[in-house]
Parts: structure tokens; C-alpha cells; sequence
């Protein structure tokens, strides 16, 4: 054998040489060199912004007509055909201009991030799913255009109405943070809940219970025949409160939500908390959980959902498309508000939690930010709502739009169950002002623990009501309040 | 001609050098710079905030958590990857029972199972999670069903549902997929150490064991050593990252039972906004892997060996 040990010089070995610099390249890539090479920009100029064009009434933004416009997508339960097809009406109404350039990403962060940081972010993006950028810090940095311009302009259905004022309720304000600038416009509607197959629930010949002894007889009753009658989301337990949430406004008030959200001190400490985590701790305790549900990640669950194992399991409307590969055509997909504890309730049955879904925003560093509005303004038509809702069987942020095309059941019943609620709906805000806090804390470390049976409801109460202190005493959090 | 000479090595070494400082030296100072702003990641301004970052890092017990998950795994995968990889690779090459025509030969079948060994290798470590993912599905997985096929339907973990489960779950997967190198590394090293000290071992009597510890083991120690700092590194950095961001809850848990350090970073850097803070955590991470290769590097050290 040759000699494999370098020189016996005593210098540095060859092999030496080669594991320090393997080591000090391996360290450096996933680390920290990246994260530092996109900062190299410091403070990039970025594009010039382009000329604004001249304002008229087709063009009420006053969009520069030969201007170029670029839009990201995220590429998640909705797809991107919606935009797509949004994107050829722009595109016909200013002919002049090249074609919008359009990309869907899953990776919306990690593409989008560098891009803000080095000041040429694109015109109009769809900031959703995963790898959301954390609102919050986009408009603490100024990094948002206000659309304020946009929802004083007059529709594109109608030139006598404000897009304003065909919005459903709630959309502008959860745009808002903090005073009067609107910063995000929520696309989708979505209404969470407790969703559950109406056939499979006739099997039982069964109604959706409204209140906690009547779903607990249920859930009895299912275990019997061998099915358990909850899964949710195992691996992302903030799919927990889409019916947690307003279960427990149906209990204490929706006073109770908002503390929550401001971060009160004590509000995890209200009584019909500690009473809405009971009730749930009981279906863990009682076995009406699917086996190994902790386990399981969002398809998952669903997909043993849809094949019957469970009954009801929390979610938002996007289920309706992203279940629609394994959902039997019988399935009868239908949503209820949570039900309610005892008649002690402070809120009727239907509470229900609808808020908007899909934060579009437009970058203030965009180069075209005319031209972005623009494209949200033709989103919020009538039509190009009406085509959303028909594609991706969801409601659109545009109030209307329904009519005249043959909902599908999920869909349908959504909007049932929001004239039920009427004036009771809850919009809990923890989700888009603390994103951390909602997800990894209250959801992984808190209900988490607690469905798995890992925790007992009053020290999961203990656990959240810490995370929340922690974030209200955290200076580099930004803080929000119900106003 | 001796003059000349040191503008002539210079020249030849002023291109290399110079790319050396500025795709690795220079991304480490300005890391290290980074570590005492507030910049954001989504923002090109930032100002300068002295050791905040650092007080809070200290304070911060989910760092704390990946910083211990981290170590165990920079202990514990070499120890795992390297023993199964030394044996693998002994029964493969001098593990056999003395063939005709051959005094030292592996095992019947070596060459299949150096394949096999090899072949996790191939694939992605993404693909690798991935697929690890559905197998410790406790509802429909493999893993489960399988138990219950050999009437076991009372044993059903939670697998990565179960915070005490978790973190071995993510590494078994990872030993399972590096294991295939080393073993391929290591024959590579048994190729080359002369036949004729296994014959002169044999006609002495030794057994497997014996040609092992006293043959194999201190003829490889070199290349054990580069790959147990390589197997280090790799379970403190990407491999790690990949099977805890894809296979586990959260990513990170059930309950922070596997968050390591790159993720940490990453989740600082592209969830919550804080780049500078991600940064710090990998000022901690940079740390923690030099001194986990000098102190490798310093067990390792002793008298070179010839022969």
C-alpha cells in the first residue's frame, strides 16, 4: 500500500489541507453564507419605478399603458389558472403592454425574501401558504404599497360603486394594521369550521350535533360501528382552532377571541377556555380521536377522513379542492359552526370563523404599483370572481359572484352556514399578527400536546398563557390590537 | 534564479486566494456582522444593535433545545454510521469464511450487498425523508401495518407524532442513508492494505474478531478519522436540516423534541422575519462545529504510520 498519511515533512498534509477546507465549506453553505450573501445588496436602488400613466375612466389607477407587470402566485390549494386568467384580461385591457409575466411558486419566501431585500420585488404577489413572509414585519419595514387607491377606485363592474363597497365584511379591516393605510387584500374568502360528510352522518342516521353532549353521544355511537368521530391535522395542530376558536367565542363571548389576540394578560385563563379545551381533552380521553391521528399531516388526515375513518375534522374551505382526489362523489361535504357546550352559551349555534384567505399584496418597491392594483381591481370583478369561485369552489373576497353557477356542496353549504351565522362571525387574528405564536407555540407545543394526551387542559392552558406572555414581553414582536 | 521566485508564487496563488476570501471568508465576517443588527431579511435597512441578539439567544430555550438535539446528533450519528459502516465494510471485504484461490475474501454475495449498501445513496435526501415519512405513517405506514401483519396490532406508535420517538426516528433515517458511503470509503481503504498481513494473520491462527481489531481498525484509522469529521459536520448541517424540515412535526417537534440548530436558523430567517437573529444562531452553530472538528482532529492525532 502506498502511503496514504501525506508527507512525513511534518507540513500540512494534503488530506489536512482537504478535511479543514471540507469542513469550513460545509459550514459556511447551509449556515450562514447564504443568509449574509443576500444582504449583500445593502441598500439596492432596485428598478426605477415607472411613469404613471395618464388617469381616464377605463384607467381610474392611472396604470402606465405600455408598462411591463409581473405576478407571483402561490401555487397551493387554489392552484393558479384564477390568475392566470385574470392575467389575460390585463392584458387586453392595456394592449400596449408587454405580457404580464406570471410565475406560481410553493416557495414563496425563500424566492421572494431576497428580492425585497434587494429592493426589486415584483409587482402584485400572492403571499400565502407555508412560506408566507411574515406581514408584519413587511409593513413595520415600509416594504407594503397602502391600497387605499384601489379600494376607492370605482369597480370595473360598475363605475358608480367603489371596490370598496362590494367587498364582503371584515376584508378591508383585516388588511389593516393599526390605522387607516390597507396594506393586504385578502382574495378568498374562507369559512372554517367542523367539516364532516352529510351521507356518512345519515349512515348513522345522525344530525349534526349542537351541543357537546349530543356530539359526544355521537362520536359513541360512530366508536361502536368502528369509526372514530375526529382527526384533524396531527402534524399541524393550528388546524385546531379553525372550530376551537369560535367554540370558545360561543361559550365566553367574542370578547374572550379578542383579549386572546391583544394579548391580554390572563385572556387563556378565561373559564370558557379552560371549558373548550375540556370538551376536546374528552374526545382525546374518550378514544372518539382516529388512532395515530398526532401523527398524521394535513393530506393525511384528510385523505382518512374522506375514506370514512372519521367523521368531523377542523378546516378551512380549501378542502373542498385540495380533499377533491380522494372525496367519494357521495360524499355530500358539508360545514357546520362548532357546536356549542350547554345552554349556558353566550353566543347562538352558528358562530361561526370566516375570514379572508389568500393576502395579496403589492411591494412598495414594485416597479409597477399601478399596474399591480390594477390587476387586483380585474380580480375583484364579478367575473373573474365568479370564474375563481367555479374553479377552485371557493368564495371570493368580492360579495356576490355566486349566482347563476351550480355551487358545489361543500360551497354551498359554506355559504349556508354564513347566513346562518349572520352577524355572528368571529375573525380571531393570532394567525396573521402572530404567526409564530399561533402555529409552533399554541398549535404544536399546545393543543398539540394536549390532543396527543401528552398534556391535561389546565397545563396546556398554563403552557399557552406563557407563550403569550412571552410574546406580549418580546420587543422585537410587533404588536396589534382589536380596535 | 532565485529572484522572481516569490512574485511568481504569489502570482499563481493571488487568483485562488482571492476567490477564497470572497465566497468563504467574506459571507463569515459579514454573518458575524449581521449578528449585531435588527435587519429583518425582507428589508435593506437595518441598524446596528450590539449584543441584543446575543442576550436574547441566551434566554431563548428553544435554542438551548436545538443546540442539545444538535450535539446528541454530532455524537451519536458518527458513533452509529461508522460502527455499522466499519463492520459492513469488514464482512464485505476480509469478513468470509478462506476461499479457495483467495485467503482473504468477503462474505458470499459482497459485491450485491455493496450495491445494496450504496444504494440509499442515490437517492435525494429529500426523497430519502419523504419516503420515511409515509413509511412511519402510524395510520396506513409501513412501519405500523407491518406490525400489525405479524399480529403486533396492539404495538402502534406514534413514531413522529411521539415526542420521545421523534428525534431517533430522524436519525435512524439518517444512518440508513449515509451508511452506504462510508462502507463503500471504508473498502475502498481495506482495498489497500496488503494481503499478506491477513495471510500472515491467518497462518498465525487469528480469528475475524482478532484481524479486525488488530489489522483493520489501526491500518483505517486516518480514514476513519476524515469521516467521522465529515459525518459530524453533515449531521450538524444539511442532512439534518433536510429530514427534520420534511419528516417532522411542526417541522421541528411534536413539542421541539427535534428541532436542531439549522433549522432553527432557517425558521428564524425565513418565518419570523429575523434574519439578524438567524444569523446569531449561526454564529452559535459555527462554534459549535469547529470545535466539534478540532476536537476530533486532536483525539486522532499520533505518529504517522508507513508501510
Amino acid at each position: 500500500m502506498g502511503s496514504t498519511s501525506g508527507h512525513p515533512n511534518g507540513g500540512l498534509g494534503r488530506r489536512d489541507l482537504i478535511k479543514r477546507s471540507a469542513a469550513l465549506g460545509l459550514v459556511t453553505l447551509p449556515a450562514t453564507g447564504f443568509l449574509s450573501a443576500c444582504a449583500g445588496g445593502g441598500g439596492g436602488a432596485g428598478g426605477p419605478k415607472v411613469e404613471k400613466g395618464e388617469v381616464t375612466k377605463a384607467n381610474p389607477l392611472g396604470v402606465n399603458e405600455t408598462a411591463a407587470l409581473e405576478v407571483v402566485i402561490f401555487d397551493g390549494g387554489f392552484g393558479q389558472q384564477y390568475a392566470i386568467d385574470a392575467e389575460k384580461k390585463y392584458n387586453a385591457a392595456f394592449p400596449e403592454a408587454p405580457e404580464v409575466t406570471h410565475r406560481a411558486t410553493q416557495k414563496i419566501q425563500s424566492e421572494l425574501q431576497p428580492r425585497f431585500n434587494g429592493g426589486t420585488p415584483p409587482d402584485l404577489i400572492d403571499n400565502s401558504g407555508a412560506e408566507q413572509m411574515d406581514m408584519g414585519v413587511l409593513v413595520g419595514k415600509k416594504q407594503l404599497a397602502d391600497l387605499t387607491p384601489l379600494l376607492d377606485a370605482p369597480s370595473i363592474d360598475d363605475p358608480g360603486r367603489k371596490v370598496r363597497d362590494t367587498l364582503r365584511p371584515g376584508i378591508v379591516e383585516m388588511g389593516q394594521f393599526d390605522g387607516a393605510p390597507v396594506w393586504i387584500l385578502y382574495y378568498a374568502y374562507t369559512v372554517y369550521g367542523v367539516w364532516y360528510s352529510r351521507t356518512a352522518l345519515d349512515r348513522l342516521d345522525a344530525q349534526y350535533p349542537e351541543t357537546w353532549d349530543e356530539m359526544l353521544a355521537l362520536c359513541e355511537k360512530a366508536k361502536r360501528q368502528g369509526i372514530a368521530g375526529w382527526t384533524y391535522a396531527g402534524k399541524h395542530p393550528y388546524y385546531l382552532p379553525f372550530s376551537l376558536y369560535p367554540f370558545i367565542a360561543k361559550i365566553g363571548g367574542r370578547e374572550v377571541l379578542e383579549s386572546i389576540d391583544n394579548l391580554e394578560p390572563n385572556a387563556w385563563k378565561h373559564p370558557a377556555v379552560k371549558a373548550a379545551f375540556e370538551a376536546y381533552y374528552e374526545l382525546q380521553r374518550k378514544g372518539y380521536v382516529l388512532r395515530g391521528t398526532p401523527g398524521l399531516d394535513h393530506i393525511q388526515s384528510q385523505t382518512a377522513w374522506t375514506k370514512g375513518r372519521a367523521l368531523f375534522i377542523p378546516n378551512g374551505s380549501w378542502v373542498e379542492n385540495e380533499a377533491a382526489g380522494t372525496m367519494p362523489k357521495d360524499f355530500d361535504l358539508t360545514v357546520s359552526a362548532p357546536s356549542g357546550l350547554d345552554a349556558s352559551d353566550r353566543m347562538p349555534f352558528g358562530t361561526l370563523w370566516a375570514s379572508g384567505g389568500e393576502p395579496f399584496i403589492v411591494p412598495a418597491k414594485a416597479r409597477n404599483v399601478e399596474g399591480g392594483m390594477e390587476q387586483l381591481r380585474i380580480m375583484l370583478g364579478e367575473e373573474s370572481s365568479r370564474n375563481f369561485t367555479r374553479q377552485v369552489k371557493s368564495l371570493t373576497a368580492f360579495d356576490g359572484g355566486t349566482d347563476g353557477i351550480g355551487l358545489t356542496p361543500g360551497l354551498r353549504s359554506g355559504v349556508a352556514a354564513l347566513e346562518r351565522a349572520g352577524e355572528n362571525v368571529v375573525n380571531p387574528r393570532l394567525q396573521d399578527w402572530y404567526v409564530k405564536l399561533q402555529k409552533e407555540q399554541i398549535g404544536v407545543a399546545g393543543l398539540g400536546e394536549m390532543m396527543a394526551g401528552r398534556l391535561t387542559p389546565t397545563e396546556a392552558v398554563s403552557r399557552i398563557q406563557g407563550f403569550a406572555d412571552r410574546a406580549a414581553q418580546d420587543p422585537s414582536v410587533r404588536k396589534y390590537k382589536h380596535r | 534564479m532565485q529572484h522572481g521566485k516569490y512574485r511568481f508564487i504569489a502570482g499563481f496563488l493571488a487568483a485562488p486566494l482571492g476567490l477564497y476570501a470572497l465566497f468563504v471568508v467574506w459571507p463569515f465576517v459579514q454573518s458575524i456582522y449581521y449578528s449585531f443588527t435588527d435587519w429583518t431579511g425582507l428589508s435593506p435597512d437595518f441598524s446596528v444593535v450590539g449584543l441584543d441578539n446575543y442576550a436574547r439567544l441566551w434566554d431563548d430555550d428553544v435554542f438551548w433545545t436545538s443546540l442539545r438535539h444538535s450535539l446528541l446528533f454530532a455524537l451519536l450519528l458518527p458513533v452509529l454510521t461508522i460502527g455499522l459502516a466499519l463492520f459492513f465494510a469488514f464482512m464485505i471485504n476480509v469478513g468470509g469464511r478462506p476461499r479457495r484461490g483467495a485467503a482473504v475474501s468477503g462474505v458470499r454475495g459482497s459485491s450485491f450487498y455493496k450495491v445494496a449498501y450504496f444504494f440509499p445513496q442515490v437517492l435525494s435526501i429529500a426523497i430519502v425523508a419523504l419516503l420515511f415519512q409515509f413509511a412511519y405513517n402510524p395510520e396506513s405506514g409501513a412501519i405500523n401495518s407491518g406490525l400489525r401483519a405479524i399480529g403486533l396490532g396492539g404495538v402502534q406508535p406514534l413514531w413522529l407524532g411521539d415526542p420521545d420517538l421523534a428525534l431517533w426516528c430522524v436519525m435512524a433515517v439518517l444512518v440508513w442513508s449515509t451508511v452506504g458511503f462510508f462502507v463503500v470509503l471504508f473498502s475502498a481503504g481495506m482495498a489497500s492494505i496488503p494481503r499478506d498481513f491477513y495471510e500472515a494473520a491467518l497462518l498465525d491462527g487469528a480469528g475475524r474478531i482478532t484481524t479486525f481489531f488488530r489489522i483493520t481498525l489501526p491500518l483505517l484509522r486516518d480514514t476513519i478519522q476524515s469521516g467521522w469529521v465529515y459525518m459530524g459536520i453533515l449531521a450538524l448541517g444539511a442532512e439534518s436540516f433536510a429530514v427534520v424540515q420534511i419528516m417532522t412535526t411542526g417541522p421541528g417537534g411534536p413539542d421541539y423534541s427535534t428541532t436542531v440548530l439549522v433549522l432553527y436558523v432557517y425558521q428564524s430567517a425565513f418565518r419570523d422575519g429575523a434574519a439578524a437573529y438567524a444569523t446569531t444562531i449561526g454564529v452559535a452553530l459555527l462554534v459549535v462545529t469547529l470545535a466539534f472538528a478540532a476536537v476530533v482532529m486532536r483525539l486522532g492525532r499520533r505518529e504517522r504510520l508507513e508501510y
